[in-house]
């Protein structure tokens, strides 16, 4: 075991060099949004860049449709995290520990809407609410995501109570601890950081969800979607860009913080959409 | 408990903190009770939503559209799962299934170098630094990494203006000659679309191979060098049948997320629809839906016949 906590043995050189390029590979594309959403240039995505300015930033706070955009995707992961915090969480405290009939089914259909293609789960949204009569619009988006959002609660949270010793339960309530105390005092300081993660994680999946989102929308747009309807009017490209740098930070950095937080506790973050 | 409050108000938090006591006990001594109380928010909300809107789904695919009228009428049939084997069809779910396997070769090979130095030559520190490398392109918005993409590939983007400063723009005009890889330019062939597909769902590919390389016991490696192998001979042996469920684990994803995407193709690449933009243009402007919904039955489908593969390849054990 002394080669597991020593220092990394040497990598032979071509493996160091494929591995340091896949990485490099990977962060290509979001450098380049980055240094574009400074760009002078107005209508093309020529590169080099002509020239550095802050002006675009001005200009997308300005549009009405960017606010409105930015509103409704903050709105609809702020109630689909609650709703997911809320189902995932009560889930998870029922089956971290016990095995009974069905358990697997329920996991099952926890994973499903996001291992399904998107658009499987969309279009399956998208009939039930019109099977039903439902005009899509806010709720619709809100009742979809929430219902994708559940899954990352739950993986959090029930990995979290597992690792809790039951030992540690018992010994409060010996000491005298009622349930409800055992677990306000023993539990939910243990829970906190998971429910965080999870709800961060949540938050990021709402916030970015594109496939589902456009089959229960309706005419709402949230920021994804008026990303993907700006990509037809090469006009707006300032601004565009912009507004992707601003989507790749508010979706990307809290999630990398989430793992953070769960670091080397064996949570499954972000290993699964 | 005697902190702050005259008698009565201390009366009365007793009283409270007793009365949640009491409840708590309650459900203590009766956990069933407890256990389906629980559960039963989530299992309405799937119940209702999530199963009713699959129940949905297979009901609507059964209804009729009539061609002349554009509409949509309830009566059931069998028609639309019929005209799925029409032979423009075939040539959808060929194509795209063509696309994700390409896209799940080259992900498995680009990511394994990736997953293998991470797990084996990396600590503390560049660990971590290695894991943010891999999580943020993974989170960083979907649709911006497309959107990213549509510059990369375009006239004057920046592949263009590397390959001429290099020289190589006649090998690119001529790699972009080729039949079904090419196309009259980058972001209209094959090949862009096959390049933003592999880097989407890359990260997806590293994490689980890096999960189950970092699962095989590091003195199996040390036992078959002491018994002479060569590293390649090591590698290849030892360390790759053992960390292969990752591999297939990670191919669960890249194929079924390339299976039903609908944006990507819409974006990048040739025309020539994909199962996800059949699905899409039926649902939307044809207003088909009973076709779109049995139009899903494909990717489900073909699915379910790759996970029974991947189980036996011992996927799930690296999930």
């Amino acid at each position: 075991m002394r080669s597991e906590r020593g220092a990394a043995p040497k990598a032979p050189w071509p493996l160091r060099i494929m591995a340091w390029s896949g990485i490099a590979f990977l962060h290509v594309p979001l450098v380049l949004v980055a240094i574009y959403a400074f760009n002078t240039e107005e209508a093309a995505f020529s590169f080099p860049p002509q020239g550095f300015t802050l002006r675009w930033f001005a200009a997308a706070a300005a549009r009405d449709d960017v606010i409105a955009a930015i509103a409704l995707s903050v709105k609809v992961a702020l109630v689909a995290t609650g709703g997911a915090l809320l189902l995932g969480t009560l889930a998870a405290l029922a089956m971290a520990r016990r095995a009974f009939f069905g358990k697997d089914l329920i996991t099952l259909a926890f994973i499903l809407p996001i291992a399904l293609p998107g658009i499987i789960t969309g279009i399956a949204l998208h009939s039930v609410f019109r099977l039903g009569a439902v005009t899509p619009g806010f709720w619709t988006i809100a009742v979809g995501h929430t219902t994708f959002c559940v899954v990352v609660v739950y993986n959090n949270v029930v990995a979290r109570l597992r690792r809790l010793p039951p030992s540690m339960i018992e010994a409060a309530m010996d000491l005298g601890a009622s349930g409800l105390t055992a677990f306000r005092t023993v539990v939910m300081p243990q829970l906190a950081t998971a429910l965080l993660a999870g709800s961060i994680l949540a938050f990021g999946l709402s916030f970015d969800e594109l496939i589902v989102t456009t089959f229960t929308a309706g005419h709402d747009q949230t920021l994804p979607i008026w990303l993907l309807n700006q990509l037809g009017r090469p006009r707006a490209v300032p601004v565009t860009n912009v507004v992707a740098l601003m989507v790749m930070l508010i979706t990307a950095l809290p999630i990398v913080g989430a793992w953070w937080l769960t670091r080397g506790t064996e949570d499954t973050s972000g290993s699964s959409r | 408990m005697t902190e702050s409050g005259g008698a009565p108000a201390m009366g009365r938090r007793l009283h409270r903190r007793r009365a949640g006591d009491a409840v708590s006990t309650f459900f203590y001594r009766r956990r069933r009770l407890y256990l389906w109380l629980l559960l039963a928010p989530p299992l309405l909300w799937f119940g209702v939503v999530f199963a009713g809107a699959l129940f949905a789904l297979v009901w609507q695919s059964t209804y009729t559209f009539n061609d002349f009228a554009m509409q949509v009428t309830p009566d059931l049939t069998l028609a639309n799962y019929r005209a799925l084997f029409a032979e423009a069809n075939l040539d959808i779910v060929i194509r795209t299934v063509v696309m994700a396997a390409s896209v799940t070769i080259a992900s498995a090979l680009i990511g394994f170098p990736i997953a293998y130095y991470m797990a084996r030559y990396t600590r503390g520190a560049a660990r971590g630094l290695f894991y943010v490398g891999v999580m943020l392109p993974m989170w960083a918005s979907y649709i911006v990494k497309a959107y990213a993409w549509t510059m990369i590939l375009s006239k004057g983007g920046i592949i263009y203006w590397v390959v001429d400063r290099i020289g190589l723009r006649g090998a690119l005009d001529g790699l972009l000659t080729l039949p079904y890889v090419g196309g009259s330019s980058l972001s209209t062939s094959n090949l862009g679309r096959f390049l933003v597909f592999t880097y989407a769902w890359l990260p997806f590919m590293i994490l689980p191979m890096n999960a189950a390389i970092e699962r095989v016991p590091a003195n199996l490696l040390q036992a078959s060098a002491d018994l002479g192998a060569r590293p390649w001979q090591t590698f290849r042996t030892v360390l790759l049948p053992l960390a292969f469920p990752g591999v297939v684990a990670g191919s669960i994803f890249t194929f079924s997320l390339t299976l039903g995407d609908y944006i990507i193709p819409q974006l990048v690449g040739p025309p020539g629809l994909y199962i996800g933009t059949m699905v899409n243009l039926q649902q939307g402007s044809v207003g088909n839906l009973p076709m779109a919904a049995a139009f899903t039955a494909v990717p489900i489908l073909i699915i379910s016949i790759y996970l029974g593969i991947a189980r036996r390849l011992g996927a799930f054990d690296a999930l």
